[in-house]
Parts: structure tokens; sequence; C-alpha cells
């Protein structure tokens, strides 16, 4: 009986669909990690402006939580919506496999933006990162040097133990900690995580002071850790003692700049990564671009941009920093 | 009568014993974990957990369960942060900075009254229709905000300054506020009629209404508290964090709440439970959650530890229970 | 609790209804009738919805969930409710996963993983049944427990299944996914299980009245600790079909999936305090939630009017369900 049903509106469904399929602008999707997250209203700024500029359909669309498998129906519902391109920040390196598979066997585009797959790049077409990863930890230990007259304890606050974005950068970090003789009087006393939630980030905070009370200095590379131990900072007022920088939102910062409690800290323009995404991928979809390693293509605004190893692209060559001087230029 | 009284004094006892080696354990292996500086970070930890725990001690103590207070507490944080945000585009006038906290306090009365209605009008389980108004006030929580976070320029500094700033000792004004709520909630439950009313119905819903207790005022006031509470939480949530974000704030709020007030020696079953048992096992929660990092515990089994110690919980309960009523019997024998 | 299930009094005086009536006031009628105002809600909602393999597909994402509620659904009509399985889905995967990591040959895995589910179940048996626990707050815990276990076991990360192992909702049988079959076949066997045997109608007897049933010679404590075991095991099965299908375990698989489960049983027309409900009831109401969410997921729907609509239904399915029980007898 229901099957029956089924069949009655599938065909109801069918006639429907057909006129709603006669148009030619491409239609572009971006999925976030979870909705409620301010990172992503400023890379679907970029989308939604370039994708004005250029003429396609955008829509942003994210589920209520940030799971591994929460984006999966999400994704299904693209594939079957007839999308061009799927643009995604993957809650998960693995879990989506399948059904990007599934996504690229039908034809369409896959980007990664704002994170990617890591060794599981064959399931997506390229990937848009803000910077290239690998400057990420050295430019962070300068901050903190500077900010502390390169010498004393340092600690890492980072998001989940197995952020990957994460722990690449932590990696740099140590790599550059031990390389490089400038920071040869700087000891990194504790890594820890504070799973992206304020309440755990700050108890981490807490006992990193109580654990080392020499500390000098935080880097928390992550925008939920790096306001927390900012917070902590405030409130112990201890901001001469402790330097806290890292990687964090301007609008989530900014008081914390303006009363002293952070110097300087630093991220890149999340908004960048969507408008790059919009013109890289109907690029792609015209055959103006060619997604091979090593070619090139202008894009308004950011200039030229080269397509580095495992199809990855950067937005911008350096971290921009933010500091009282700069801060109320930037409003995302 | 008096041998109850000494079962739950000595349940009472039992948690302040556990918390005192619990610390003592710690201490031994980090000496800074017995430190004033410590104490202050775990009262820190506690403010919101003990508010939510009063209203959901009254709830459990009726004989139900709200599992709505973490999106209570979200939406009702996110009413005053709207209206921080935008009080001047849309009204023209600036709120005052205290202005959140009786409409954090009235919304989450409303939304707990809701959850009130829901429950005595059509006789509902409290579980099933919490476990809905979870879903359903969060998805308002998005609705409200559009999905957007109200980010810290937004919360007035005096707010903030609740949690930092100190009329005594440097102890915030935040875990004032806390203890200040549980004494309330220690007079109104110990020391008014209605307040008895609540442990006669949870006790013996049958008989209750034949002791002239209205179940369905009772039962409205209760969840109408909690929903109160939760407000409050709500907008000390905004003080305490400096934000408010549609998705994380309130989320497994009550699974702490739950299992601070289980710990703290309310029986599920109704009609008993304590302030002071509740307040402490709140403090010890927040003694374990201060803890795991200091000692290098990944944070990753912190749940396991939350379960565990609800489970516990409950079976010491039942065994408190049947000495109870084996000392009882021994006693009419 | 126990002191609200005489609400619906059992009025033997009452006048015999006709059948067609009987029939159209079931609550399952309700739920078909919500199925197919969801399934044109779906179509007007967005073009793309109604497409038998999109919706087939869609399905498999639910399907584990539904087959762990078809189970449910009888621990409910026993009176005892289950808060845990999705945690249990979470853990016994994650203990599957990491033992076929650690070199364990894979179908030994599958046993490892089906026997800890088993142990799951039979903890919470241990505490509602042996130590007379609320199972309410029972499985709160346990809920929270397994949950953290699999995370203290496999921590942030996801464990990779070996490449054939992947895809088991890629098998096809007469074009539907192997999962939806397999939820449809269970559901035929749980249905005559229930609706067709003395073990069945025992169930009822216990949900109606325990103390009764007791009296009766039913061994209400066997019945009730089976049925646990049951969702235990059920529940282990749906973990390893979802590592199956993901191709990888989190601790964070199915979060959530406790409000799902809980739904399908409501919405089918399972009476909370026991006693009453159908399998016939989840098996609709499963297809009912399956076509809501993906109706609104591709008309990209915004997730909070998802979750308002989830909470909605939840809160009307069993104030319908409450009237329609107290109006009329099984």
């Amino acid at each position: 009986m229901f099957k029956k049903a089924l069949v009655l509106g599938l065909a109801a469904g069918l006639a429907f669909a057909s006129t709603a399929m006669a148009q030619d602008a491409l239609k572009i999707v971006y999925i976030g990690k979870n909705t409620g997250n301010p990172y992503f209203d400023s890379i679907t700024g970029g989308f939604v402006d370039a994708c004005e500029s250029l003429g396609c359909e955008f829509e942003f669309v994210a589920p209520a939580t940030a799971e591994a498998t929460s984006q999966i129906p999400f994704i299904e519902a693209q594939i079957q919506r007839g999308v061009n391109v799927i643009g995604i920040a993957p809650n998960s390196p693995d879990a989506l496999n399948q059904v990007l598979e599934d996504a690229r066997s039908k034809g369409i585009l896959v980007l990664t933006v704002n994170g990617d797959i890591t060794g599981n790049e064959q399931y997506r077409d390229a990937t848009i990162l803000p910077v290239n990863f690998d400057i990420v930890g050295r430019d962070q230990v300068e901050m903190v040097g500077s900010l502390i007259g390169y010498e004393g304890e340092i600690a890492i606050l980072s998001a989940t133990t197995e952020a990957p974005d994460q722990n690449k950068w932590i990696v740099g970090m140590n790599e550059t900690l031990k390389a490089d003789a400038k920071y040869a009087k700087m000891s990194l006393v504790a890594t820890v995580y504070g799973d992206d939630q304020p309440e755990k980030s700050t108890t981490e905070m807490e006992a990193l002071l109580s654990n080392f009370p020499n500390l000098k200095g935080v880097i928390a590379p992550t925008t939920v850790g790096i306001a927390a131990a900012a917070q902590v900072v405030q409130s112990r007022g201890i901001a001469d003692k402790v330097a806290v920088t890292g990687l964090g939102l301007p609008s989530e910062m900014r008081d914390f700049v303006k009363d002293g409690t952070v110097k300087a800290f630093q991220l890149w323009s999340p908004y960048n990564e969507g408008w790059l995404a919009v013109h890289f991928a109907l690029g792609v979809i015209d055959g103006s671009i060619k997604n091979e390693v090593g070619s090139t293509f202008e894009v308004p605004n950011l200039g030229t941009i080269t397509i580095n190893a495992n199809n990855s692209i950067n937005t911008q060559a350096e971290l921009t920093t933010f500091n009282a001087e700069n801060i109320d230029e930037f409003d995302f | 009568m008096t041998t109850l009284r000494k079962i739950f004094l000595r349940r009472e006892a039992g948690i302040a014993v556990m918390i005192v080696l619990f610390c003592l354990a710690v201490g031994a292996v980090k000496p800074q974990f017995l430190t004033l500086d410590q104490l202050r970070i775990i009262l820190l930890l506690t403010p919101l957990v003990m508010i939510g725990a009063m209203g959901q001690m009254l709830v459990i103590v009726a004989r139900h369960v709200d599992l709505s207070i973490g999106s209570m507490l979200g939406v009702s944080a996110m009413v005053s942060g709207m209206l921080y945000r935008y009080d001047a585009t849309w009204f023209g006038v600036d709120m005052p900075w205290w202005g959140g906290i009786p409409i954090s306090i009235v919304v989450g009365a409303l939304l707990g009254l809701g959850n009130g209605l829901l429950i005595t009008l059509f006789r509902l389980p409290a579980i099933i229709v919490t476990l809905g108004t979870l879903s359903l006030y969060r998805g308002l929580t998005f609705i409200i905000s559009n999905a957007k976070q109200i980010d810290r320029q937004w919360i007035p500094s005096e707010l903030k300054g609740l949690a930092q700033t100190s009329p005594i000792m440097g102890i915030p004004w935040i875990i004032f506020i806390a203890f200040g709520v549980a004494l309330a909630t220690y007079f109104f439950a110990m020391h008014t009629r209605v307040g008895r009313q609540i442990f006669a119905l949870g006790s013996n819903p049958v008989a209750a209404p034949l002791r002239g207790i209205k179940v369905n005022q009772v039962t409205l006031l209760v969840f109408a508290i909690s929903g109160a509470l939760s407000g409050l939480a709500g907008i000390l949530y905004a003080s305490r964090w400096g934000f408010v974000n549609p998705s994380n704030t309130g989320s497994g709020f009550e699974f702490q709440v739950i299992a601070a007030v289980v710990i703290g020696g309310a029986s599920i079953n109704g009609g008993v439970g304590t302030v002071l048992g509740t307040v402490l096992g709140v403090l010890l929660l927040g003694c374990v959650s201060a803890a795991l990092p200091l000692l290098g515990i990944p944070g990753t089994s912190q749940a396991a530890i939350y379960g565990a110690v609800i489970l516990i919980a409950l079976v010491i309960d039942r065994s408190v229970r049947q000495q109870g009523i084996a000392s009882l019997k021994r006693a009419r024998a | 609790m126990s002191t609200t299930k005489t609400a619906p009094a059992q009025a033997d005086s009452s006048p015999v209804r006709p059948r067609w009536q009987t029939l159209l006031i079931r609550p399952e009628t309700m739920t078909f009738m919500l199925l197919v105002v969801g399934v044109f809600g779906g179509s007007v909602l967005s073009p793309f919805f109604l497409d038998l393999s999109y919706i087939l597909r869609s399905f498999t994402l639910y399907s584990e969930l539904a087959i762990v509620a078809l189970v449910l659904t009888m621990v409910i009509i026993a009176g005892e409710i289950d808060l845990s399985p999705a945690a249990n889905m979470a853990l016994s995967a994650c203990i599957f996963a990491w033992a076929q990591a650690s070199g364990v040959p894979i179908p030994l895995a599958i046993v490892i993983g089906l026997l800890s589910g088993l142990a799951m179940g039979a903890l919470n048996a241990f505490l509602v049944i042996g130590l007379q626990l609320p199972s309410i707050i029972v499985t709160i815990g346990t809920l929270t427990l397994f949950r953290g276990l699999a995370q203290v076991l496999a921590g942030d990360k996801s464990i990779r299944v070996p490449e054939w192992f992947i895809g088991v909702d890629k098998i096809m049988l007469a074009g539907i996914p192997l999962p939806v079959v397999l939820f449809i076949v269970l559901a035929i066997g749980l249905g005559i299980v229930l609706g067709g045997t003395i073990f069945g109608r025992n169930i009822y007897q216990i949900g109606t009245n325990e103390v009764a049933a007791r009296h009766a010679g039913i061994r209400s404590a066997r019945i009730k600790s089976s049925l646990f075991l049951l969702v235990g095991l059920v529940a282990s099965v749906a973990g390893i079909m979802t590592a199956s299908r993901l191709g990888s375990v989190r601790y964070d698989i199915a979060a959530g999936g406790e409000l799902q489960m809980v739904l399908m049983a409501m919405l089918g027309g399972t009476y909370i305090f026991g006693g009453r409900g159908t399998i016939l009831g989840t098996f609709l109401a499963a297809w009912l939630l399956v076509i809501v969410s993906t109706g609104m997921i591709v008309a990209n729907v915004l997730p909070a009017v998802q979750l308002v609509v989830l909470g909605g239904l939840l809160i009307v399915a069993i104030i319908a369900t409450n009237l329609i029980y107290s109006r009329t007898q099984r």
C-alpha cells in the first residue's frame, strides 16, 4: 500500500522535476562542519560574493552538530539535488569516503575547503586551504618567541588529540624549536588538548598554570582554545607574565587585544577561501583551469594561484597577524 | 523517622568523605591540588551545574525528570544575547547590563512552564516530553539567533565581571550567586508549605491529592522553577564564557546536572533529596573535572568516569535504601 | 510511573465498536496517515525528493537505528526503556574495529563485537532486573558509560576497517540495499514473535501489569532480561553494520541515536508506560522519520527547523497515542 502511494507520488514528482531542471546556472553548495559556527559565516561570505559576481547559485548547509557522520545525509541530499560542485569542511578524514566517491561518480566536483581528508585525497578533486600548513608551526613559534623575548617555558593548548591540522602544526612547532638556534632558550614543557570546548580548554589552561608556575607563553592554534586561554589570563590578571597567542578570530579576540590581555595573534582570511573556491570550481568546469599539480590561474584580488602537491591550493602565502593597530580593520 | 534521618545524614557524610579522600589522593600525586588557588578553580567550575542541579533536584524529588534544561539554558541565554546585540537596532535604547538576568530567568520559567503544561494537561511522562523539548528548544535557539553566535564584544563587561570580580576573598560573584540559590532552595524545600508538598507528592503521588495537595499546580511550579534556574544558568553562562553559541551553549548540561543530583543522593523514585547532598554531588564532580587535566588524564575518559559514577551512585543508593528498610523492620520488631 | 499506568482503565463494560472504527483509531493508522502526508509534503518542498532509490539510500543511513528500534519497541511494551543502545552501537563497533586493527581476524573480531554488545545488554539487565533499579536512569548512566568507554578506546581518531569489509549498504537484493532488507525481515520476524506467540503475549502482560503477570506464572524477570540482552546484541550488529557502511569507526557514531530510536517507537504508537504497541507501528514510524528528515534535508531546510519538527513530532505523537489509548481498548 505504501509502495503504491510512493509510485503514484513518484510520477507526480518526476513531472515536477523535469520543469525544475530547465536552468543553466551552475549550482554550488558548501557544507560546513556545523551550524552556528562563526568561522563559517566568513567563508560563506566569500562564496556568496564570488557567486554573485560570476553568476552561479550558491547554498550553505550544515548539520546541527559536528559528529563524524552528521554530514553524510547532507552530501546524499546534494547529490540528489544534482548540484555541480560540493565544497565541504570535512568532519572526519575517512568516514565520508564512500559518499564522496558516489558524488564524484555522478560527475560532481568535490572540493574540501578549509580542512582536508588527509590520507584519503583520492576521494576529492582538490583542497582549498588558507595557507600552506607547513609554515603555520614555524610562524606561531616565531610569534610567541617575539612576545616572550625568545626565552622561557612555553606550552601548547590544542583542539582534540587527533585534530589533523593542529597536529601537523604542532609537529612544525616542535621541529622549528629544535632546528633554529634562535629558539634555543625556549623550552616546550607541555602540549594539552581542550577538545575545542570552552569548559575543557579553560580547565586545561588552569592546569597548565598550576603545573608550570614559570610558564611564559601559550600557543593555542584553535579559535576556541585561544579565547579560553585569554580569558583565564584576563581573569587572573597575569597578562604581563604569560603571553597568549595562537590562531583566533578577530571578532572573538577583539576585546582581549584592546584590553592588552593578548598582544598579537594570527589567522588568515576565511573569506578568501570561499572566494577562491568558486573561481577555481567554475574555471575547472568550463575548462579554463587545469586541475593539475603545477598549473596556475588568475583570481581577482588574489593574484596568481598555483596548484601545489596533492592538488592543494592556498589563498595566501603568509599568516595574517592581528594586533591592537589593525584589529579594527577586520570584521570577521 | 530518626532512623531515616540518620541514613540521609550518613549518605551526605559518605559523599563528603569521598570528596576528601579523592582530594587527598590527587594531592598526594600533585600537591598543588590542595591549594586555595585550586579551590578557586574548582568552585569556578561548579556554579552553572549547581544552579541547574537545584532545579533538577526538585524535579526528581517530585518523581519526574527534566532532560531539556540544557536547551532551556541555550534559549534563555540566546534571548538575552540577542537583546544585548540588537537592543539599539530594534528598540533604539541600550539595555542595562543586568537586563539579561531577569529576561533570561523569565524566558527559562516560561519554557519550563511549557514542559509542565504538556505534562499535566495531557498526563504525559516528563522523560518523553522533555526529550522532545530538548530537541525543540535547541531548534528554537538556532531560529531566534539565525544560527549566529553572539560574540564577546556584545556581552556587557559588567556581566562578564560577575565571573571575574569578587566582593570578598577573591571569590567571584557568580559563586556567591550559586550558593545563594542553594540556600534559597533549602529554605523553599524545607520550610515552606509548597516545598514540603513537593516531597509528599514525590513519595506518594496517589495519596497526594487526598492530603489536599494540588498535584497539577505543584508539578507546574516544579518545572517552572527548573526552567527559571536554567535561565539563570543561561545568563551566567554568558557571564562565565563571554559568548552565546546556538549549538554549544548548554549542550550536554543535562547529563552533568543529573549525574550531580543522583550522586547527591536524590532518589529517582521520588520523595528523597537534599540540598546539601546535591551541593556535595556538584562539588565532587567539580573536583573530578579539575583533577583530570592536572593529572594529565586525557579528557576523553571524562564521560566514562561520569557514567561509572552515576551507576555506582545508583547502586549505593539502592543498598542504603535496603539497609534503611531492614533497620526500620528491625525497629518495628 | 507505575501509578499512572492505570490511567486508561480496562473498562470491559463499554460497548463493542464496529471493526472499521477500531481499525481507524489505531495509532498505526495515524502513523500511516502522517507517512502519506510526509511523502506529499516532501515532494512539495523539493522536486528532488520523490525518487525511490534516493529514499532507499537515505533509509540505509537510518537503518541501523531502525533495526534497534524494533527490539526497543518490545522493551518499552514490557514496561521498561533502554536509552543506551546508540552508545552500545558505538562501543561495540569500536571494540570490533580495534580488535581487527590489532590483528584479530575479521570473523573473530565480529564475534568479539557481538559478545561485547551482549555483555552491555547483560549489564543493563543486571542493574534493572537484578538490582531492581529504574531502567530510565540506569540506561542514562550506561549510555554515558558506553559512549565514554568508546572514547577511551578509540580516542578522537577513527579506526579503519579493511577495504573488502566496506559497503554492506552497497549490496543490493532486488534493488533494495541489504540493511533495508534486514530491517524488513527483522520487522516481520519480530512482528510474528510479538503478535503470534505466547512469549509475545507475555511481554504485553508484563507491561500491562507486572505483578499480575507474575502471579499468572509468567517469568517476567527472565523475559525482561532476555529483551535487554536482545537489544544489546542487535545494537552490536547495528554497530558493526555502521562500521561497514562508513569504512571507519569513531566513538561518536550514532550520537544522539537514542532520541531517534525512542522517536520511532513513540511515533509508531508504542505506549510509554508499557503494555501497548506493535512492531508494525515502529516499522511505519521508521519510514516516516526517514521521509520527514530527508524531505527537509533535500529541501535545504535549516537544521534548526528539523530539530523543532522532530521534537514537536515526538510530543504530538505521544499526545495522540495517549488520547487514542484512553478512548479505546486493545
